[in-house]
């Protein structure tokens, strides 16, 4: 196959037609509308190489996410960044029948299930595209943090080995790095190379009843202590924050923070722990259902707060918001805090969903995907107009 | 006669910022790695933003190559000055802008020594996670331009994975804002190409760091072993377990030896390795790791297992593995130090290889690994005063770095190529990729006036040294010019 993407490459630029990398789709939402002839990577899937006391994972990018992850698993191993998938629920359960059994003590506040996803399954390489990362994040790194190296068709249509299989390696610039999030605009992904993390041996989620600025407060301190935190989530009046290692490490702490356990399938919430964190991963939680605008804004994580907060993430630094209001006044809001605002959903994604970039930094991103894809072939316009 | 940029220069600076007398500049010849030294035409130490752009402005006017510079304790000659170029020290760049605990971040200026930030951080409980073996004396700026690394890597990571933003000044002096003091920021990934970039893209004038919470307990363990080959096993068992170790380190018998010589650190001299496994967190936390990683460590038939008494043990055990290079230092005239990494895997059949090696060349070879991500540092034993000597543990050294290619590892885990392993990069790179990595410098430096030379071989060099992957007899990029 990879014989093939590169005819396909070269053809395209001898027809100065430009392509759009399509993988399993799950994430298609995600960005700007972009125009080209498709170029289908779903197919270059598989060669999985794994070797669980490497802590490293190599896989072809169109390798389904479901099947690494479900890999690591058996071997007591994990993405540390807990990616989203935005894929379609699996058959036989439609995102209606699980909203309802998850959610039986929200279920007032349900709106109609939308499908959270786009057409397909998840991949490696759309993972490392998106460089979208999970509630663990700002405790088990991002997706970019544990990218080791990729394989890449550049626009010249050579195979690039770029980065390498150690989690030490200085050698030559890291464009695998710039890879991630770069949304396929400078070049094909072919293979990737992860570093992988043991599963923790306890995970627990704490429950607190609590008003946003109590709970910002609260945030802030435990942020300070050395406390095994692993995710938290805040939305209207409640503070999930979830614990992860060693056993006695969890209870430990649990003890120093108070607040009650969130026990799967039992105790007063009705909710199951685990089950929650992956709602909030896939933005299947009542909150996400809404048609209206959704921002994505990332913050310093003591960062005040700004008006209209819906959900709250990764200890105060992802902030969920859903307004209607002009995009340029909640960019102005976020910018002067130190962070940035992206139009995740609900969008009309002809216009700019990524936080614009100062002059001198976008003739330099200009530059920079130039140096490798000259002919302008791919994704064109899915990161900014003109990139 | 005076040439033109430095009359421009002296309009521009106040006169402690200007070196041009050979005196002055002898300090500036060299750095890390002192076997390769030249005299620089001047050395400019601007004390402000605005003195640093009018040097980078007039050497880009001139066209005057300039090579960025923090404390000069680079390992592999990233800092070495041209003849006909100008060394921009950042050292005077020297002050902690602000610590923010709440946010658990510091904006610090880049000639701020690494372990100068945990100092001032140590009041807020927090601390900055890297520590490269230098780092009371290196500067921040220079561990970004590095990627430097240390002795908590698998578990805190790099220098990249500790960053937040930088402030950049190109080759024409613009100010770019890298990074955001959030978890992510727009665009392209320009913080992770930035760091380890050895200063061939940008001048860092600013860096903001992530802090984290000091663990309330550490604790190590020390581990004896009758074979390397047993040590590795372990090394891949305790992983295995589910646990991550904060530092884990494996020291082969003359390192041992040579250590305990120095340092008396009380470690088993007749062994034939040592690890050092370290596990931090919570109080209970890490004493149930303590408990598991015993367990693993004698299952693979550790000789001896002893845990750390109390913290001035633990300061001395790790005390031998920190003063590992002067103590082989000592056992030698001189001592030549290679950082290749492989996949763990291999490890045992490469210190095979490596033993094999040292035979052949006749030369002594003392490894020192980071064995929790396969960092090794073979120190190779030769005395520059016999003829003929350094060539050998040159050529030794270029071996070992080949053969970590060939097991799926890299010729550098966190010293960087700099001028000393332009050859060795050869071997780890394609021509395309080299075209590549040249196509990303002219994106930033399109007059190539930054640290020029340096981290990425011309194809020229290695089509030349008959290693480079040439096709159908054309190099690529033949626009390009070739040195």
């Amino acid at each position: 196959m990879e014989t093939e993407l590169i005819a396909r490459i070269k053809q395209a630029i001898a027809d100065r037609t430009p392509l759009r990398i399509q993988g399993g789709g799950s994430k298609s939402f995600y960005g700007r509308t972009c125009l080209g002839e498709p170029l289908d990577v779903s197919g270059h899937a598989g060669d999985v190489r794994y070797e669980p006391s490497e802590l490293v994972l190599t896989a072809r990018a169109g390798t389904p996410l479901a099947e690494i992850e479900t890999l690591l698993a058996a071997n007591n191993q994990m993405l540390p960044f807990e990616p989203p998938h935005f894929s379609p629920p699996p058959p036989g359960e439609g995102p209606g029948e699980r909203e309802q059994r998850l959610h039986m003590d929200n279920a007032a506040s349900l709106s109609p299930a939308l499908p959270r996803g786009g057409r397909g399954q998840a991949t490696l390489g759309g993972m490392v595209a998106t460089g979208l990362s999970g509630p663990r994040r700002p405790w088990g790194g991002s997706v970019r943090d544990a990218v080791l190296g990729v394989k890449l068709l550049n626009g010249r249509g050579e195979v690039l080995r770029l980065g390498g299989q150690v989690m030490k390696n200085v050698a030559g610039y890291d464009l695998s790095r710039l890879m991630v999030g770069a949304l396929g605009t400078l070049g094909v992904l072919l293979e990737v190379s992860v570093k992988v993390l043991p599963r923790p041996a306890e995970e627990r989620t704490l429950v607190f009843e609590l008003d946003a600025a109590t709970a910002a407060t609260r945030q802030i301190e435990w942020g300070r202590r050395p406390l095994p935190l692993s995710a938290t989530l805040y939305e209207a009046g409640r503070l999930y924050v979830r614990l992860s290692g060693s056993t006695q490490g969890v209870q430990a702490a649990h003890a120093a923070m108070g607040g009650e356990e969130l026990r799967s399938h039992a105790g007063a919430w009705e909710r199951d722990a685990s089950a929650l964190w992956a709602e909030a991963r896939e933005q299947t939680l009542p909150f996400f259902l809404t048609d209206a605008p959704l921002w994505r804004v990332s913050l310093p994580a003591a960062a005040p707060a700004l008006p209209r907060e819906g959900l709250t993430e990764w200890g105060g630094a992802l902030r969920w918001i859903v307004s209607d209001e002009p995009a340029e006044a909640i960019r102005r809001q976020v910018a002067v805090l130190g962070g940035h605002a992206t139009l995740f959903r609900g969008h009309d994604s002809t216009g700019e969903v990524f936080h614009p970039l100062p002059a001198a930094m976008l003739a330099l991103h200009q530059r920079v995907k130039r140096s490798l894809d000259p002919h302008d072939l791919f994704n064109p316009g899915r990161l900014y107009q003109g990139l | 006669m005076t040439p033109p940029f430095i009359t421009a220069l002296r309009a521009t600076l106040p006169p402690q910022s200007l070196l041009i007398e050979a005196e002055a500049l002898r300090p500036y010849e060299c750095d890390g790695l002192s076997a390769y030294r030249q005299v620089p035409l001047a050395v400019c130490l601007p004390e402000t933003l605005e003195q640093a752009q009018a040097v980078l402005r007039i050497c880009r006017e001139h066209n005057v190559p300039v090579v960025a510079r923090g404390a000069g304790t680079g390992l592999s000659g990233g800092a070495l000055p041209l003849a006909d170029g100008v060394v921009l020290s950042l050292a005077r760049f020297n002050r902690i802008l602000g610590i923010d605990a709440d946010n658990r971040l510091a904006r610090v200026q880049p000639g701020v020594r690494n372990l100068a930030i945990s100092e001032a951080a140590a009041a807020y409980g927090l601390y900055y996670a890297p520590d490269p073996s230098s780092q009371i004396a290196c500067s921040i700026g220079g561990n970004v331009a590095e990627n430097s690394g240390g002795v908590h890597c698998l578990k805190y990571g790099l220098t990249v994975h500790n960053l937040l933003a930088l402030k950049v000044l190109t080759m024409d002096g613009e100010l770019l804002d890298i990074g955001l003091p959030a978890l992510d920021s727009p665009g392209y990934d320009l913080l992770a190409l930035m760091t380890g970039s050895e200063g061939l893209l940008g001048v860092v004038v600013e860096v903001t760091v992530k802090l984290l919470v000091k663990p309330e307990r550490a604790q190590v363990v020390l581990a004896a072993f009758a074979s390397v080959e047993t040590a590795g096993a372990a090394v891949a068992a305790i992983i295995g377990a589910g646990i991550l170790p904060a530092g884990l380190e494996m020291m082969d018998n003359l390192s041992i030896r040579a250590a305990e010589d120095f340092v008396h650190a009380g470690y088993p001299v007749d062994a034939a390795a040592i690890l050092l496994c370290e596990l931090d967190g919570a109080n209970a936390e890490v004493s149930e790791q303590i408990m598991a990683v015993r367990e693993v460590l004698f299952a693979t038939g550790a000789t001896e297992v002893r845990t750390a008494e109390d913290e001035a043990q633990r300061m001395k055990f790790w005390a031998g593995r920190k003063g590992a290079f002067p103590a082989v230092g000592r056992i030698s005239p001189d001592y030549y130090c290679m950082d290749g990494t492989i996949p763990r895997q291999h490890l045992a059949r490469v210190l095979k290889r490596i033993g094999e090696l040292s035979e052949h060349y006749g030369l002594r070879v003392a490894n020192v690994f980071h064995a929790g991500d396969g960092n090794l540092h073979p120190l190779i034993l030769f005395d520059a005063n016999q003829p003929g000597e350094m060539e050998k543990a040159e050529d030794f050294g270029t071996d070992i770095l080949r053969l970590c290619v060939e097991v799926g590892g890299t010729v550098t885990g966190e010293h960087g190529i700099g001028v000393e392993k332009l050859d060795a990069a050869c071997s780890q790179f394609t021509a395309a990729e080299l075209a590549q990595f040249h196509a990303i410098k002219a994106a930033f430096d399109p007059a190539g006036l930054l640290n020029p030379g340096k981290a990425v071989p011309t194809l020229h060099r290695c089509a030349e040294m008959g290693r480079m992957h040439v096709q159908s007899g054309a190099l690529p990029f033949p626009e390009l010019p070739r040195f």
